[in-house]
């Protein structure tokens, strides 16, 4: 039984500096071969500063530095009944290669189904790049089958 | 890439399909190390049988990431204004995913005009595993 206290619980900021070779192997790992998300140049002759940050790559931020383990940890939620259920993600202004991200992330709701045997974890998150502009904001559900 | 014109997208219009291979172990591999989800259930067949599971199965999140791959093949990712999918089910090892789209709406979505798209991710067994929307601004 997952804790209704941790509502509104805030977890520690994340930051990932994102770098371009981690950029060209997440396009790799999801069979993105387009140039302005694998080669510096012909995104920058395309117009952008760097290579561009594909919609989904964000949610690395808080994978990266552990913050996301940390939740599951604290929240007694075993891994092995873990399912991600929903996903969203809300664009404000791209990131590119050189950017440095901070991901806030809040717990906004915990709530049951088939008299507890699923358990959901809401958390939403906000990105901001190094000059404190919102990037995205997103959301994920989290199910815990028991 | 096709024209962004709000005027030439129509409701009902379908996006040009995203054909994936089969899921294997090495995509799975790659994919822990590029997102950053380290969580042995996608790689490690011994962690998947102690929680009860025939075998390593597929990230959500590359799931999610083929979807954007859909879109952004579609019309380019400075138009994306939002992406929610919902995971349906297990993607397995040897699911070759089929990404599909289609045109539901065309409306105005804080002064910008907009369409929202469809979106569904099936394997070749015609089993849907995400479902999802886009909203895309046009010109």
């Amino acid at each position: 039984m997952i804790e209704k206290k941790w509502i509104g619980h805030e977890f520690p900021a994340c930051v990932l500096a994102i770098e371009r070779g981690r950029l060209q192997f997440f396009a790799k790992a999801i069979g993105e071969t387009r140039s302005v998300y694998t080669d510096p140049s012909a995104a920058r002759a395309a117009g952008f500063p760097d290579l561009v940050v594909p919609p989904t790559f964000l949610f690395a931020v808080e994978l990266d530095s552990g913050a996301l383990d940390r939740v599951v940890a604290e929240l007694q939620i075993p891994v092995a009944k873990l399912l991600h259920g929903e996903q969203s993600f809300t664009y404000h202004r791209p990131a590119y290669a050189g950017d440095t991200v901070t991901v806030r992330s809040t717990v906004t709701d915990i709530y049951e189904k088939k008299n507890g045997a699923l358990e959901f974890v809401v958390k939403s998150s906000r990105a901001l790049n190094q000059r404190d502009e919102l990037v995205a904001e997103f959301r994920s559900v989290i199910v815990c089958r028991h | 890439m096709p024209s962004n014109r709000f005027d030439t997208v129509q409701v009902g219009d379908e996006l040009p399909t995203l054909q994936l291979a089969p899921v294997d172990r090495t995509m799975l591999a790659l994919f822990a190390g590029a997102s950053g989800d380290h969580n042995p259930i996608h790689i490690d067949i011994d962690v998947a049988r102690r929680a009860g599971l025939p075998d390593v199965f597929a990230h959500g999140m590359l799931g999610m990431a083929w979807l954007a791959r859909l879109i952004t093949s579609w019309m380019p990712q400075s138009a994306l204004r939002r992406l929610e999918v919902r995971f349906l089910g297990i993607t397995h090892l040897g699911n070759a995913m089929q990404c599909s789209g289609r045109v539901i709406d065309k409306l105005d979505h804080e002064g910008e005009r907009c369409v929202r798209v469809e979106l569904q991710s099936t394997n070749q067994f015609g089993q849907r595993k995400i479902v999802g929307e886009a909203l895309v601004a046009l010109s």
